[in-house]
């Protein structure tokens, strides 16, 4: 059955699979088409088992051509169809980025409104598994520059399951980013679980002394930190902001108005990330709310090394994050 | 060589006529600031397009490049209403919002018009997949150059054409040169069909310059496709008269070597032919030639008289619009 | 009457510099023909006209830079009469210099070249029959527009002797001579109005003989209607006169500075001569060089009219 009568446990992998399984069997537009998704069983396992239900037609594998298969699967979507795009990482996304910059972000607005694209591309991304430089980008900002299309980081496994569909009934282009850390993660599917919406940030955490403001892999360590702070006599609030572009102020501000201190947490490098447009939006409308300048925690600006003392000290800590929002606090 | 008959000789005219003839209004509306940005045209090239498009249904699905006028007026797209999106008006195909590299008509499933060489390639893979999953009878022809040859994505788009069994005809207009730069100095392989046939694609080469060799090439190839749902590879050879793009003095190409295929020009040569052999009256080039013209000018008029798009409009069609924003 | 404007060349031109017209005031024009020469960031680019008129005046004068959508000239609809044209703006240029323009220039680079260049003369007799008989032969399997004539022959063996001896083939200035890497071989071309002009054909060493022929065809032609470019008659890096079609059958040349080699083929005439003992009938022809005594000396001339004549006696590797 498509939701639960009642809540259950779940792999945000098991998540993800059951909401690309559900979506194709309600409607035979929708496929999916990447590297080893289907024969191997997707290289994060998340279509394990797809291809024995729905044959070659419906979880197609592509040879390793990254810009060949997004264009196809944008062309796909032109032609009627409803095609997920699993690119395996975000780190070779780079290789179709052509695609989705001047193919599926511009032909809305540059065919004068004629040509939507409604294609779902969904990446892993993140770092901490001791990948190294090359697999271990957090791009998500970086395409949440870009207008034209939607950039959304489902963070919970119920976000997993269900923000997907959303994205498939959006007639524009929506990229998803999933963490590669929160694969194995578990959560609680909901019971008489519905699609949501893909544009508004959510408040895990109510807290009134600072905002701790942040998405995707970095949820549970920021989490954790409001726990410790929580020890330490300091009430976090916690935002996942969920969708990147379009970004939710309206959220934020509100936050914001109630606490008056903000820490953002973006696992992208500081210079220019997504951290910086969060808290230029908030000190453009929040100024005189803010009681201490906002503070930030982000990946150091090095290419991720490989060792883990290193990749340790490279990527936010969940005692980094506490120490920022105490300073911010007593600042 | 099947024969011909006056009406579709005046029409294979008729086509390569109102092409030139707007392409050469329309270097003349640049140099007054008129039209803007870039501006590549199709001039010497007339005949690839038209012939190719005489095989193709309006269910076929069309990608062009930057160079793609001539496709867009031998597809049908009216002609003033691409004039318009040249001169940036909202009653252009685009809104005005393209400009010369940006022809798109849903109507006439033309997929434009595109400034990233080698990106249609892909996307006309996945149009055909489309089709290939739906089961729908209609074939996708991508024009490109051989320039494009050298990008990865037509490698890629080859290979998965091929592996997939896409019903795409990938449709090489080779003029030899890559902007400044000639065919034998950007490829290995100059044989562009050995290209095609390394990916097992069938593929053969025909004359660019001669609207009959292309229309029968390209009827070929589409019957190929069409009952073996494979992809097929023509390379047209072809010459562009002009630079690459306005502002191009030519410096990669010897004066000489304009002039010799200037000789083999498709409209006049064709037109000869035709009335050399009877099918047309030594009238008929004026009359359909001073047709095109007036054509030409009443679509720049019309494009002159057209609107500018409300700055208002700018974040418009950003996202798809629900029925309670328009 | 009607502005005729610096046209837009491009995205992002300017302005441009007009560097020749073709035209000037009261010649007719058609809509397609060039009209003038801009040069731009990117190099000259030939401008056309869009209508059929008569050119009123000249508004802004060769040398001068202007934005885009300057007035540069007027023209007049081609019916009506233009009206008598005013005495010419002072820099006003025709499609040619004046004669006596280009005579006084053409002698200051002659004076100078006999005041600076110690010169040397060698000539030497070139048995063409060989050669005409190989022409004939591939010229009877050629359609017309592609046929070669000698003159074509000389200049490639020429091309490829200086590519062989580079002290005939480079610039000699401020004391020091730079041989060139390629033969860009000026040939002599005189124009209607008693001028002389030697425009190059670059990279005339590795040129196959009907692009050679081709592009032969378009300098003489494009020279004598005015409509060389100025790129063309900058820097050749040896010249090649050929008088034989006027008639003459010997000439010793002026080198043309700062070139340091000079070639004149004479007229091809017929003559008795002895080969292989017996007295037959034979295509002769003479060749001299003039050369720059700075850079080269009577021994290496010989050598290099010697390779042209071997280069000629073999046709078929042209």
């Amino acid at each position: 059955m498509s939701s639960d009568r009642e809540p259950r446990q779940a792999t945000y992998r098991a998540a993800v699979r059951e909401a690309i399984r559900q979506a194709m069997l309600a409607d035979e537009r929708v496929f999916l088409i990447g590297e080893d998704v289907g024969r191997y069983g997707g290289s994060y396992a998340v279509s394990k088992g797809l291809l024995e239900e729905f044959g070659p037609n419906r979880i197609i594998d592509t040879p390793i051509s990254e810009s060949g298969f997004t264009g196809a699967g944008l062309g796909a979507a032109l032609g009627g169809m409803r095609p997920i795009v699993e690119i395996m990482t975000c780190n070779f996304s780079v290789l179709a980025l052509d695609q989705v910059l001047n193919t599926a972000a511009t032909w809305l607005h540059m065919s004068g409104g004629q040509f939507n694209i409604p294609v779902v591309i969904r990446m892993a991304t993140g770092a901490g598994l001791q990948l190294a430089a090359q697999h271990s980008h957090s791009l998500e900002g970086w395409y949440a520059h870009i207008p034209g299309i939607k950039v959304i980081t489902p963070a919970t496994v119920a976000d997993a399951r269900w923000m997907l569909p959303t994205a498939l009934e959006d007639p524009d282009p929506v990229l998803i980013f999933e963490h590669a850390r929160l694969y194995n993660t578990e959560g609680e599917l909901p019971a008489d679980g519905a699609p949501v919406d893909i544009e508004t940030a959510r408040v895990r955490r109510r807290g009134h002394d600072i905002s701790l403001i942040t998405y995707g892999g970095s949820l549970p360590k920021t989490l954790e930190a409001a726990d410790e702070l929580a020890a330490r006599g300091v009430s976090a609030e916690v935002i996942d902001l969920r969708s990147l572009r379009p970004l939710d102020t309206r959220t934020i501000l509100d936050s914001v108005a109630r606490t008056h201190r903000v820490v953002v947490i973006d696992e992208g490098w500081r210079s220019g990330g997504i951290n910086a447009e969060i808290i230029t939006r908030i000190c453009a409308a929040a100024f005189h709310e803010l009681a201490a300048p906002p503070g930030r925690v982000c990946t150091e600006e090095v290419p991720i090394p490989y060792p883990h003392h290193l990749e340790e000290a490279a990527l936010p800590q969940m005692l980094e994050i506490v120490k920022q929002a105490e300073a911010t606090v007593a600042a | 060589m099947t024969t011909i008959d006056a009406a579709l000789a005046r029409h294979l005219l008729r086509e390569m006529l109102r092409i030139r003839r707007f392409e050469e209004k329309t270097i003349e509306l640049y140099q007054q600031e008129k039209i803007r940005g870039f501006l590549h045209v199709y001039i010497g090239e007339e005949a690839v397009a038209v012939g190719v498009m005489q095989a193709l249904t309006r269910d076929d699905s069309i990608l062009a490049t930057y160079r793609e006028h001539g496709h867009a007026l031998a597809r049908g797209i009216p002609m003033r209403s691409v004039m318009a999106e040249m001169l940036g008006k909202a009653e252009g195909c685009s809104r005005g919002r393209g400009g010369s590299m940006h022809i798109f008509d849903a109507h006439h499933r033309f997929y434009g018009g595109s400034a990233i060489v080698g990106s249609g390639l892909p996307l006309a893979v996945g149009l055909a997949l489309a089709d290939s999953l739906k089961q729908r009878n209609a074939i996708t022809v991508v024009f490109f150059g051989d320039g494009a040859v050298a990008e990865g994505e037509f490698h890629e788009a080859m290979n998965l054409a091929a592996l997939w069994h896409l019903p795409v005809l990938f449709c090489c207009e080779n003029n030899f040169y890559g902007m400044g730069t000639a065919l034998h100095r950007a490829q290995s392989v100059t044989d562009l069909p050995t290209k095609a046939r390394s990916y097992g694609i069938q593929a053969a080469s025909a004359d660019g310059m001669d609207v009959l060799a292309v229309r029968e090439a390209a009827a070929t190839a589409v019957r190929e496709v069409r009952a073996a749902a494979r992809p097929y590879f023509l390379d047209l050879q072809t010459y562009r008269f002009r630079g690459h793009s306005m502002f191009d003095p030519e410096l990669y190409r010897s004066r000489a070597e304009v002039e010799d295929w200037k000789r083999r020009d498709p409209i006049p040569r064709f037109a000869e032919r035709m009335v050399s052999t009877g099918v047309l009256a030594a009238t008929d080039y004026a009359e359909i030639d001073s047709a095109a013209m007036e054509e030409v000018e009443e679509a720049v008029a019309f494009a002159e008289a057209g609107s500018l798009e409300r700055v208002e409009d700018l974040s418009r069609f950003v996202y798809s619009e629900t029925d309670d924003e328009q | 009457m009607s502005d005729f404007l610096m046209p837009s060349l491009g995205a992002d031109m300017e302005k441009g510099v007009i560097v020749e017209w073709l035209i000037g005031p009261g010649d007719r024009v058609e809509r397609g023909d060039v009209v003038v020469l801009v040069e731009t960031e990117k190099g000259i680019i030939e401008v056309e006209v869009w209508q059929d008129a008569t050119v009123e005046s000249i508004v802004v004068p060769v040398g001068e830079e202007v934005p885009v959508g300057a007035v540069i000239a007027t023209l007049a609809e081609a019916e009506r009469t233009p009206p008598r044209a005013a005495a010419p703006a002072a820099a006003t240029t025709r499609k040619s210099a004046s004669p006596s323009d280009m005579r006084r220039a053409i002698g200051r680079a002659m004076s100078r070249s006999k005041r600076e260049i110690p010169h040397y003369y060698l000539g030497t007799t070139v048995d063409m029959t060989a050669g005409l008989d190989w022409l004939q032969r591939h010229n009877a399997a050629t359609s017309i527009t592609a046929r070669i004539i000698p003159a074509a022959l000389l200049l490639k063996a020429t091309a490829l002797a200086a590519a062989a001896m580079p002290e005939f083939n480079g610039h000699y200035d401020h004391d020091q001579f730079s041989p060139s890497p390629t033969v860009d071989l000026g040939v002599a071309i005189s124009t209607r109005n008693g001028g002389l002009m030697a425009p190059a054909i670059r990279d005339c060493q590795d040129q196959a003989l009907d692009d050679l022929m081709a592009q032969l065809s378009d300098l003489v032609s494009r020279a004598r209607r005015g409509r060389l470019r100025e790129s063309e008659v900058a820097a050749p890096t040896i010249t090649v006169t050929n008088l034989g079609e006027r008639g003459v059958e010997v000439g010793y040349g002026v080198i043309i500075p700062p070139q340091v080699a000079l070639v004149c083929f004479g007229k091809i005439v017929d003559r008795p001569a002895v080969v292989d003992g017996s007295v037959s009938i034979r295509s002769l022809m003479t060749a001299t060089l003039s050369a720059d005594h700075r850079v080269s000396d009577g021994h290496r001339g010989a050598a290099f009219l010697d390779q042209i004549d071997q280069y000629l006696q073999k046709p078929e590797e042209l």
